[in-house]
């Protein structure tokens, strides 16, 4: 199961361009063709949301933990930056509790709500770096390596959790972003499917 | 040629006269607006803003963290002759307000120039508190990358001219705030690294004039250096 966060939405557009670029419609439309991608690839897709409005951070977490095995992936568009480029975070270690990183299972049995994410930063990065070297491949100038930031969204989901940042709302219309969707779709399922077999025997 | 089109020729021709003598008083008044929107602008932050000066002041080589000028997606560490206190609080106010104001270009800014620091606090067990104005979080662009540069910025400098910190808590109009700009959690603490070799401590110069951006170093931070967040969790 992959649940798919398009970020904002409703009142909250995000990042916005002199143009008019909305951060909000940008990643509906990268999920939606995302979801065609993973579906492709045997997987069944769950999105946070299917229209404009504006989930709570928990209720966009709380419907990835709802599922056992599922993976999340929030998509962003970014006010800055090399655009035409997109960069894959996990979750920086907030050094808190030790967690038994390996498997995914904290040692304790209790896990705050909103520190789930810790018991899976080794799992997110795997994931991260994955879809990193996708992008890297198919959209010159982008890292070749993830990046660990504090991003809200990820630290309260107990799932392996990335967030794709593609450059970026301060272009001129829609046209590079949407030639870039596709692309985005088929580097990040791959990128998903290739996580699968890891996460899978994990699980079981 | 009829005399309809004479006359529209006629009326084309005096306002291109009109239009050309005009034209250097409209350029004129649209550089006094402009000079009026900066005046205004500092006007509001003299107001708002109290300049930081103490009696311990001593001119020091500050390391202050903007974004790079080769690579605009990282830090890069530039010193600058500030007069910093050598008390801890007030050094680090100093060094926040001359990272909202003194950055040696626009393109080079990482929080935005209407950005107030409105109280900075240090408690005994090295946690800094500082509090922001809404400005902040209104007019820092929405973003992951540039949350996480905007964020990295403060803690860096805090890090390289402030010795005593260890982690820091920023607060939005004496506010806990779930983000930055939509992206970057806020909710718990940044661990603060004291200066390094790369990062060298602030120095004193003594009687040196103070100027911005009169040195560079070569040091430039990429953006995937990871901010920790600590959040206090009971065992």
């Amino acid at each position: 199961m992959v649940v798919l966060d398009p970020a904002h939405g409703g009142a909250d557009q995000g990042a916005r361009g002199e143009s008019g670029l909305a951060e909000s419609d940008i990643v509906l439309s990268f999920a939606r063709l995302l979801r065609i991608s993973l579906e492709a690839q045997g997987l069944r897709v769950l999105l946070t949301r299917q229209a404009n409005d504006d989930p709570t951070f928990d209720d966009r977490s709380k419907t990835a933990n709802a599922q056992r095995g599922a993976v999340f992936i929030t998509l962003h568009v970014s006010s800055t930056g090399k655009p035409g480029t997109a960069r894959v975070y996990s979750l920086a270690q907030d050094g808190g509790a030790p967690v038994n990183r390996g498997t995914g299972q904290p040692r304790t049995v209790l896990v705050r709500w909103d520190r789930a994410q810790q018991g899976y930063l080794d799992l997110s990065r795997k994931l991260a770096e994955l879809i990193q070297i996708q992008m890297a491949q198919r959209f010159r100038g982008s890292a070749e390596t993830p990046t660990t930031a504090a991003v809200r969204q990820l630290r309260t989901v107990a799932a392996p959790a990335v967030a794709i940042e593609v450059s970026s709302v301060s272009l001129p219309d829609r046209t590079q972003l949407d030639k870039m969707a596709p692309v985005l779709a088929d580097s990040v399922a791959r990128a998903v499917a290739a996580f699968r077999l890891v996460y899978e025997a994990g699980v079981k | 040629m009829s005399r309809g089109l004479k006359t529209t020729i006629a009326i084309l021709a005096l306002l291109v006269v009109f239009g050309l003598i005009t034209l250097p008083s409209l350029r004129q008044a649209v550089q006094r607006m402009s000079a009026t929107q900066r005046t205004e602008e500092q006007a509001r932050r003299d107001v708002m803003q109290v300049p930081v000066s103490t009696p311990t002041d001593v001119k020091v080589k500050a390391q202050m963290y903007w974004l790079s000028t080769a690579s605009p997606a990282s830090l890069e560490a530039t010193a600058i002759e500030l007069p910093l206190s050598a008390d801890p609080v007030e050094r680090s106010k100093q060094l926040l307000l001359a990272l909202i104001t003194n950055a040696p270009s626009t393109s080079q800014r990482t929080l935005p120039p209407d950005a107030l620091l409105l109280a900075f606090y240090l408690q005994p067990d090295g946690t800094g508190v500082a509090d922001f104005s809404d400005a902040l979080s209104a007019e820092t662009p929405s973003g992951i990358q540039s949350e996480q540069l905007a964020v990295d910025s403060i803690v860096r400098t805090l890090g390289a001219n402030v010795n005593v910190i260890r982690q820091l808590k920023i607060l939005i109009h004496g506010q806990e705030t779930d983000t930055l700009a939509g992206h970057l959690d806020l909710s718990g603490l940044f661990s603060v690294s004291p200066p390094s070799a790369a990062a060298a401590p602030a120095s004193p110069v003594p009687d040196a004039p103070v100027t911005t951006g009169a040195v560079k170093t070569t040091t430039t931070t990429p953006a995937r250096a990871p901010l920790s967040p600590t959040k206090q969790v009971p065992q």
